[in-house]
Parts: structure tokens; sequence; C-alpha cells
């Protein structure tokens, strides 16, 4: 123990260099990053006179409480579909040969890095009127006029949750590699049947994962500035491309701030809730 | 699926298959329509051509865009690689209540929207005169690619023993020897995968790009934003099918990489 201590003596002596280590990094974020946003913060009670009036608009404005609500309805949308889609994916992952899931994994990855600008540049040439999809149809006959089906909701939910399975799939594996399947083999082997296992057995042990990736898809969808953007044509304003607006456009410092606040307040929310279900670090360190 | 795989494992296999195709097929379509002999974004009808291609490769415009994009990410990254690295060493060997306050508060750059730092840059920027130069755009990504590089190599430092570190100074070796001989390349690979997450995310840039760019600095993605709103100009779709290109090399290289890594630790394992 003697020597134990001796070198943690020795190590918290030579400890202060180590500072030396984090210093250049800390003051770049503090000075050009945390406190330009501590003032975006404060603009949101400042501009254009001192007070609350921009976080009266929440209540009093209209558009606002449409762009909000679209916001929530689109995040929860694309949420449950996501983590929908992407447990029957990650689920059948772990129900094939190491081969099969080599490719599996090959393709989500695929997905996953593929810049954003590219498919949403992809579903648009995908869906629009004059579109693949649509040429299609006509050229079969189905329809005689083209289908809308981008620069509006039903454009922006195909692409947001087509960028987002991936984010659902990764955290949903990564809880499933960790479920012990003797426990399934076991409930067969007392009896139940393989829906009962699923349904009693699997799904609660599974639960960590489906918490992680919902949180995790709407954390990354109620910020969601690029997908929306293209594929909403500006008729379907989220709260990211709204901010956009009021700062390039309108110059409405106060209303973006306000927004901003909200937006930061929402997700370190979450971020709150989701460390109380999964241990943040590993997740972060997961990717 | 031990054996006794009934229809509903075929119909759940199957279904996830459709979904993984629904995953990449659509992004595929970039590639026929850059190959359209016309003008306008248009599927081919019989003849292909590469001129857009050589539009992407030759004009001015996109070339230097493309230069511009990589100088950015290239500098950005070993920006952010080495001060993330040194940050991530620091706490891990700090480590106490205040360091894992101070790791959360550095990871803030990946945890706030990105539309929200985006204005946070805009407004410092703009007092600092920073907007529409390349050292504004450097820092920003510098800044939010770094937290990228403490994660991965905070994740390899977990797997790193402490008491190599002590034994080094024990035996006489300063920090920056230690650092150098026992450290460094004890976390390389969490060094390696931290510098392609930065690189990566500002090659990949657009929303804090399109606040502090203008005119003087127009990157990669900026220019496909523009394209992409515009919808007509099918070079587009030959940035898209090239930088799908470039994805899938680099997802290849990394499990050739990891393959063959595999090999080494089972041959090490064997000789041991």
């Amino acid at each position: 123990m003697s020597v134990g201590s001796v070198t943690r003596g020795r190590a918290s002596a030579s400890q202060n260099i180590y500072w030396l280590f984090v210093i250049p990094l800390l003051a770049l974020v503090t000075v050009l990053y945390a406190y330009p946003i501590a003032k975006v913060l404060w603009i949101s009670f400042s501009d254009p006179v001192l007070g609350l009036q921009n976080y009266e608009k929440l209540i009093t404005s209209g558009t606002i409480q449409r762009i909000l609500w679209r916001t929530l309805r689109i995040c929860v949308i694309v949420t449950l579909l996501s983590v929908i889609i992407g447990y029957l994916v990650a689920y059948a992952m772990m129900h094939v040969q190491d081969q099969h899931r080599t490719w599996m994994l090959t393709l989500v990855l695929v997905s996953f890095w593929v810049s954003v600008l590219v498919r949403a540049f992809a579903w648009l040439t995908l869906l629009r009127s004059n579109g693949i999809i649509n040429e299609w149809l006509i050229g079969l006959g189905l329809i005689d006029e083209p289908l809308d089906l981008v620069r509006n909701q039903f454009g922006v939910l195909v692409g947001m949750v087509h960028y987002m399975i991936p984010y659902a799939v990764l955290p949903l594996l990564a809880n499933m590699k960790g479920i012990d399947t003797r426990l399934m083999s076991a409930s067969r082997g007392l009896g139940a049947g393989a829906f009962e296992t699923f349904i009693r057995i699997y799904l609660p042990l599974s639960l960590p994962g489906i918490i992680a990736a919902g949180l995790l898809v709407f954390i990354i969808s109620l910020g969601f500035f690029v997908t929306p953007a293209i594929l909403g044509g500006g008729r379907v304003l989220m709260i990211a491309e709204y901010v956009s607006v009021q700062v390039l456009i309108t110059t409405q410092w106060g209303t973006a701030s306000m927004l901003s606040a909200v937006l930061l307040i929402t997700v370190f929310g979450l971020l709150f809730l989701m460390s109380r279900f999964v241990n943040l670090n590993t997740m972060f360190g997961a990717r | 699926m031990d054996g006794r795989r009934g229809w509903g494992g075929v119909a759940l296999v199957a279904s996830a298959w459709t979904v993984l195709l629904f995953l990449v097929l659509p992004i595929f379509v970039a590639a026929p329509v850059s190959l359209t002999p016309k003008r306008f974004l248009s599927m081919p009808e019989g003849v292909l051509s590469l001129r857009h291609y050589v539009k992407l490769f030759t004009s001015e415009e996109w070339l230097s865009s493309i230069g511009q994009s990589t100088l950015i990410a290239v500098v950005a990254t070993v920006v952010a690689t080495a001060l993330g690295t040194a940050c991530a060493i620091g706490l891990w060997r700090l480590s106490s209540r205040f360091s894992e306050l101070m790791r959360g508060f550095l990871l803030m750059p990946l945890i706030v929207p990105p539309i929200v730092s985006a204005l946070a840059f805009y407004r410092l920027w703009n007092d600092l005169r920073l907007i529409d130069s390349l050292a504004g755009m450097i820092i920003a990504h510098a800044i939010l690619g770094a937290p990228f590089v403490i994660i991965t190599v905070s994740t390899s430092l977990a797997n790193f023993d402490l008491r190599l570190e002590q034994a080094s100074r024990n035996l006489g070796a300063s920090v920056g020897q230690t650092l150098r001989y026992v450290i460094i390349p004890g976390i390389r690979p969490g060094i390696l995968a931290g510098a392609v997450f930065a690189f990566i995310l500002s090659w990949d840039e657009i929303v804090v790009t399109m606040f502090i760019s203008k005119f003087n600095v127009f990157t990669l993605p900026r220019r496909m934003w523009d394209g992409i709103r515009e919808h007509t100009d099918p070079t587009i779709a030959a940035a898209a099918t090239a930088l799908i290109l470039l994805t899938i090399g680099g997802i290849v290289i990394q499990f050739v990489y990891a393959h063959r890594r595999k090999h080494a630790a089972l041959a090490l394992a064997a000789k041991a």
C-alpha cells in the first residue's frame, strides 16, 4: 500500500502539469463558444428592450405556436417510425448469421455516413412532381396527375425517417448485444411461446435501448435543419429553419434567440432524462 | 436464429432487408442522373455522358470549393485532434468530480443544436471580423469537431492501464517522454477515430457554414446546398455520386483495417 500512496503522492504533485493539457481547449471553448452562446441567450431577454416580451410570444404569437406544434408533431412521428423500424432491423440483425450481419451493418453504416445533403438531394430528385417516382407512376398509367410527394410534410417525414433510422439502429444494436440469449431459451424451455417470450422477456430487456434510441432521434430531430428545409421547400417550417429565417432575413434576433433558448432547454432536459436510463458516457463512447 | 426459424422469422429478416434497401437504394439515384447528357436534372435516355464530372473536376468554382473544403477540414482536424487529445489525456489524469463536469462542458458543441451554435458563431465572428474568412471557418469547425476526439480518445484511455504511465514516470521519464513513448502509442486508434470524425464533421458541415461564410469562402457543402435549392444543375448529382463513392471507400478501408488488426491481434495472442 505504501508504494501506492507514494506514487499517488507523486502523481498529485505532478498533476498540475496535466492542467496545461486541458487549458488550451477549455479556453477556446469558453471564449469562442460558451461565451457567444450565453450572449445569444441574453439577447432573448434584452432585444429589443429588456424584459420577457420575447417569451410572451410563446403564448401570444399564433405563428410561433404553429411552428412549435409542427416541430413537435413531426419529431414525435419521426421518432416513433424510426424506433419501430430500427428495432425491427436491429432485432433481425441479432438473429442472422455473422456474415449476413456484417453485410447488414455495412448498409446501415453507408446510410449513416452518406452526407445529409446528398440524401436530401436524392429524395428531392425522386419525389418532386416531375421526379422519378411520379414519372414512373404516370408511365405505368397508375396516375394522371403527379402526386404531391415533396415540399410538404410527407416529403419531410420520408427524408427525416430515412436519415434517423441508422441513429435508432445503432444504440438498439448496442443494447441487444448485451441481452443474454439464454434467458429466451429458458423461457421457451419452460413452455412459453415465441411471441410470449418476446413480449415478456426480450422487449423489457431491450427497453433501455428503445429509450436511448428514441431520445437520441428525438433530440436530433428537434434541431434538424437541412432535410426539413430542402424537402419542406419553405412550406414546412420547423423551429431550426424558422430561427434561421428570423436571423438572416427578418433580423428578429429577439425571437430567434428566445427560440434558441427553448431549444437548448428542451435538449438539455431530455439529455438529463436520458442520463437516468442509460450511461451517457458509454453511449457517446460507443459511436 | 437457432435453426427453428418459422415463417415469422423469415418475414422478419425479409422486412429488415427491405428496410436496409430503403436506406441505401434511394441514395444511388444520384448516379444515373449524374450521367445525363442534358443540361438539366434528368434521367439519361440511351446516351450517357461524363460532362458533369468534367465540370465538377475542372470548373473553377467547383475546384475552389473542393479545395477550400479540404483545406478547412484538414486544418480543423489537426487543431481539433491535437487539442482534443491533449484535453482527454489531461482529464483522464486529473480525474475528479470537477474534471467530469469539465468533460460535460467541453462536449457541449456536440449536444447544442447546430442552429444555436450557428447563431453564436455568427454573433461573435461579426464582432471579431472573422465572417467569411478561412480562419473563422477553421476555428468554428475545430471547436465543433473536438468533442468527437475527446470521446474517442477517452474511450481508448479507459482501456489504458494507468500504471503504465506511473511506471514510466517513476522510472524517470519526463511527462513529454511518457506521452510520446507510452501514452500516445497506446491510444493511437482512438486518436485516429477522433480525427476521422472531426474531418467528416467539417467536410460535411452546412448549418454553421451558412451563417459564417458569404462569398470568399464557399465550401463544397455550401455549393451543394445552393445547387440543391435551385435543383437544375446536374453537376450536383455528379458531386453527390462522388461523395457516395468516397463514403463507401472509407467504410471499406475501415473494415479492411479492422479485419487486419483483428488478425494481427490473434497472431500476437497465438505467439504469446
